[in-house]
């Protein structure tokens, strides 16, 4: 028997905060998108203004390539640190996802640290070949920048989900003549695959709207996160602002919605 | 049997991510305590850096630190009670609830706090205070703690556990204090400390949330990259990274002991 | 009275359901159903799997909302509104749902603690039911370290310690091994009578009805077939199904005259007296009431097969091909497979069902 009165009572601080701090400011969001100097047409600006639209295939591009190369690094580190046994394991993975906890800014620094002016890759190159090598501040750092964020992430996804699959499928694989390349092709990615939609979509959605990492390396690139942040800070155009904003969660959103509903179908139809 | 080239491929990929994840953070560590980062380690090294970062910016810290423990109570008294509220509840209703909460998490932070600041903007005294800082990092730490909880409750038979109470008389709420809150605490332990964690490193929200008088420590971070030397930036990362770590070492036991207890 | 139980008083209540009906999603689980339960009796809900058995003691416990209104009464009270933890009801689950987090001696004090009694009462309260069910050593053991039968006596002491109107027991013994299984079930119903608490015990093991039960409830797609005592119930089948559900029963269709059922079949001349007047019938016997004989109202069947079980044999034999009838004989005797048997029944023994009842 239910007693209706304490389910109610145990969702209701969720209730009213969802409502006050989620909703309200959501639909708030959404009216003053359409007051802006062009009402609801607003909405469009992102795909018919030139500045917004670069804006908008720049960050889609890199977003993309950050998650298609997050992937396949993540794979080969899966499928490498699964079933295995070697002394310093637990500290490898720990390290390998230490930058978890990492602020899109600080990630900036690293990239700074690495590809910067007094950074890794320049002293080593000075030293060794007496050139410059300084690519923090340009898209390619940008990309690093991405990339250094979202491996861990997807790491532990496919990790979870590569520990899960049968040492003993890649041994029948083996027995019966497979090479590694087929072993991978109907084998190992087929199992790991939903584990990829899930991670891949969360790595998108994180690079979408990553600002952090672009506010530290201040590239010239002007990506959609910090388009929103320039409307609304300096050119005061909160209209603007809102409706990017609403066109940028709307993707990340429908790219998370699209790769669960995809990923449940592949673990039920097999 | 010798190693495949695939494996031995595998391995030096996996080494390189490794290194490309790492060295940066040891840089920082190396640059934050060294004399000076340019000249290299025979200039020496010194704390002089990190005390100047606490006197600087001693203020973000505790105020992160009161945010994370101001946003951990609110998640807490709304994400634990929520979670079984909707386990419970059950269906397409509670399927509904649960995609709407977990709503921040597939939307920028930036988006977020832009919506908050249209909404709530007006009211002053809250816009100034650190509870509107706050109110932001629950938005977006809430679904993690609500997962977390949701995640111990799937694998525990809780149904039958609160039968089994109210049949020896127990009330409701008596119930769920006495048996459901103890089984579930390995996801409220993790859950507090995935909140606690996110908290201290949220940038994208409180960027835009943050008033002069309500900066946390990773908007100080952003001033200091913009501003300072090299050096105290690493040394105010160092101090970062300082209270991140245990946190992370928690979390990596408490999922070790879950994953301990679900197999024994 | 055993001076063990002394300390308890006899607390059971009577129960009477009134057309108790329970429908989910437009699906009747349960049909209506009128019982009565005597103060201080043990009745047995035996019925195979998705029949409706816990379904039926979840709406006593209260657990599940009945379709209407007062249709449970405890000593008369209507208590269909009450929820479980008002009833006042002892409940023993079948996986137990013994606290994790309490030890053996905290999870048997719970009921006692959350009605308020104070911690000494409480302690020596607990103590005592521990003792009772041989559990004094392991007070302080985690739930979790303990064993499965050391769990069900804990689940057991629990449900008693708030001395309950009525005990309800759902598949209590269901997750143990053969052996425990037998022996816990003599232990409780040597406790539950004890006690002269009323129970109520879900099972689909007629093994453990027949041993358990004061009297025995067969059900089957959420309505009671029958029920009766034991021994009612396996010598007095109301039906084919309770027949069948509490024992091998052999079967024979045919026409009777002459006090002599000829059996309808091709190829057989299988005959059996049992009296009365002309008639179709259906008749009924079970294994152990076949005797050898050479008379004339005997049936004559081929040995398929035996299987010994210690001072028995079960025969298998057919009267006609695919017509196969199980007799239990003593096990000295000897039978080849092919070898005709002559056998009849003890009239007494035979029970008749109406043809297509
Ligand atoms: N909460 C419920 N919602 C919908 N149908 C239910 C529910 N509980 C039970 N049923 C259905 O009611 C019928 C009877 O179930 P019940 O659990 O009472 O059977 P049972 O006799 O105890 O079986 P078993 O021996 O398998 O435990 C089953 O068909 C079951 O599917
Ligand atoms: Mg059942």
């Amino acid at each position: 028997m239910r007693s209706r009165s304490f389910d109610v009572l145990l969702i209701l601080p969720a209730a009213i905060f969802t409502l006050a701090f989620l909703i309200l400011p959501l639909a708030r969001l959404t009216v003053e998108a359409g007051t802006g100097p062009s009402g609801f047409a607003g909405f469009f600006a992102i795909l018919t203004e030139a500045r917004y639209r670069n804006s908008l295939l720049v960050t889609l591009a890199l977003s993309i390539v950050t998650t298609l190369a997050t992937l396949a690094l993540a794979t080969i580190a899966a499928q490498t640190l699964a079933h295995r046994k070697f002394p310093g394991r637990g500290l490898l993975l720990s390290l390998m996802t230490f930058p978890l906890a990492f602020p899109g800014v600080v990630v900036g620094f690293m990239i700074i640290l690495f590809g910067g002016r007094l950074g890794l890759v320049n002293s080593l190159s000075m030293a060794a070949f007496g050139t410059r090598a300084i690519f923090a501040y340009s898209l390619f750092g940008l990309f690093l920048g991405y990339v250094y964020f979202s491996v861990p992430r997807v790491l532990l996804t496919l990790l979870a989900a590569a520990e899960k699959l049968d040492p003993s499928l890649v041994e029948a694989a083996r027995s019966l003549g497979a090479g590694p390349l087929a072993i991978q092709r109907d084998v190992v990615l087929p199992a790991l695959f939903p584990a990829m939609y899930t991670g891949g979509a969360l790595c998108f959605a994180t690079a979408m709207g990553a600002f952090g990492t672009a506010f530290t390396l201040a590239t010239s690139i002007d990506v959609v996160p910090m388009l929103i942040y320039t409307e609304f800070t300096l050119a005061t155009n909160a209209g603007m602002a809102a409706s990017i904003s609403i066109a940028l969660g709307a993707i990340t959103w429908a790219a998370l919605a699209l790769a669960r509903s995809r990923a449940m179908r592949d673990t039920k139809g097999g | 049997m010798g190693l495949r080239w695939t494996t031995l491929a595998g391995f030096a990929i996996t080494a390189l991510i490794a290194l490309f994840l790492v060295v940066p953070v040891l840089l920082s560590v190396y640059a934050g305590l060294s004399v000076n980062y340019a000249r290299g380690i025979s200039a020496g090294f010194t704390l002089d850096w990190v005390r100047q970062v606490w006197s600087l910016y001693s203020d973000t810290v505790w105020r992160s630190l009161i945010v994370a423990l101001m946003t951990l109570a609110l998640t807490l008294l709304i994400g634990v009670p929520g979670a079984y509220a909707l386990v419970r509840r059950g269906g397409r209703f509670a399927r509904i609830v649960e995609e709407l909460v977990t709503l921040p998490v597939a939307i920028p932070g930036l988006a977020l706090a832009l919506a908050l600041i249209l909404a709530y903007g007006g009211f002053g005294a809250f816009r100034q205070s650190t509870l509107f800082v706050v109110v932001g990092h629950v938005l977006f730490t809430l679904p993690f703690m609500m997962r977390a909880v949701i995640a111990i409750l799937e694998t525990i038979d809780w149904r039958t556990l609160d039968e089994g109470a109210a049949s020896l008389g127990s009330p409701a709420w008596l119930r769920f204090f006495d048996v459901i809150l103890p089984n579930v605490r390995p996801g409220i332990v993790a859950g507090a400390l995935t909140v606690v964690t996110l908290s201290i490193g949220e940038f994208n929200l409180t960027w835009m949330l943050h008033t002069p008088m309500t900066k946390t420590l990773p908007v100080g971070l952003a001033d200091a990259y913009a501003s300072m030397r090299l050096e105290v930036a690493s040394a105010y990362t160092l101090v970062f990274l300082i209270m991140v770590i245990p946190l992370l070492i928690g979390l990596q036991l408490a999922a070790d002991l879950t994953e301990k207890r679900t197999k024994s | 009275m055993n001076a063990r139980a002394e300390a308890f008083t006899r607390c059971g209540s009577a129960i009477t359901t009134n057309a108790l009906t329970k429908t989910f999603h437009g699906h009747t689980v349960l049909q209506p159903t009128h019982l009565e339960i005597a103060s201080g009796e043990i009745l047995v809900l035996l019925g195979p799997s998705g029949c409706g058995k816990t379904t039926l003691l979840r709406l006593i416990a209260g657990l599940e909302q009945p379709d209407g209104p007062n249709m449970i009464r405890f000593d008369g009270e209507d208590v269909s509104a009450l929820p479980i933890e008002k009833r006042n009801v002892g409940m023993v689950f079948q996986s137990y749902a013994l606290f994790p987090n309490m030890t053996v001696a905290e999870n048997v004090g719970y009921g006692l603690k959350v009605k308020g009694i104070r911690r000494k009462q409480r302690e020596s309260e607990t103590k005592r039911l521990l003792a009772l069910v041989g559990l004094e050593d392991y007070a302080d053991r985690r739930i979790t370290t303990v064993s499965g039968g050391q769990r069900q006596r804990t689940a057991l002491a629990r449900a008693l310690a708030i001395k309950p109107r009525v005990l309800l027991l759902d598949e209590p013994l269901a997750a143990l091994d053969a052996v425990l299984r037998e022996r816990l079930r003599v232990e409780i119903g040597l406790l539950l009578r004890e006690f002269g608490i009323t129970a109520v015990y879900v099972t689909h093991d007629q093994a453990e009805a027949m041993a358990i039960g004061d009297r025995i409830a067969v059900m089957q797609r959420g309505r009671i077939e029958q029920i009766g005592a034991p021994k009612a119930i396996y010598h007095r089948p109301a039906n084919d199904f309770v027949a069948d559900f509490v024992g091998t029963m052999n079967r024979l269709e045919g026409r009777v005259s002459d006090g002599i059922l000829a059996v309808d079949a091709e190829h057989t001349q299988a005959r059996l007296r049992v009296g009365g007047g002309d008639r179709s019938a259906v008749v009924c016997f079970r294994p152990e009431v076949a005797r050898l004989t050479a008379g004339p109202g005997a049936i004559r069947a081929r040995v398929i097969a035996t299987t010994f079980f210690g001072a028995t044999q079960r025969l298998v034999a057919e009267v006609a091909p695919g017509r196969q009838l199980q007799l239990d004989l003593a096990s000295s005797l000897h039978f080849a497979p092919g070898q005709i048997v002559a056998f009849d029944a003890d009239p007494q023994a035979i029970i008749e069902f109406e043809k297509d009842a």
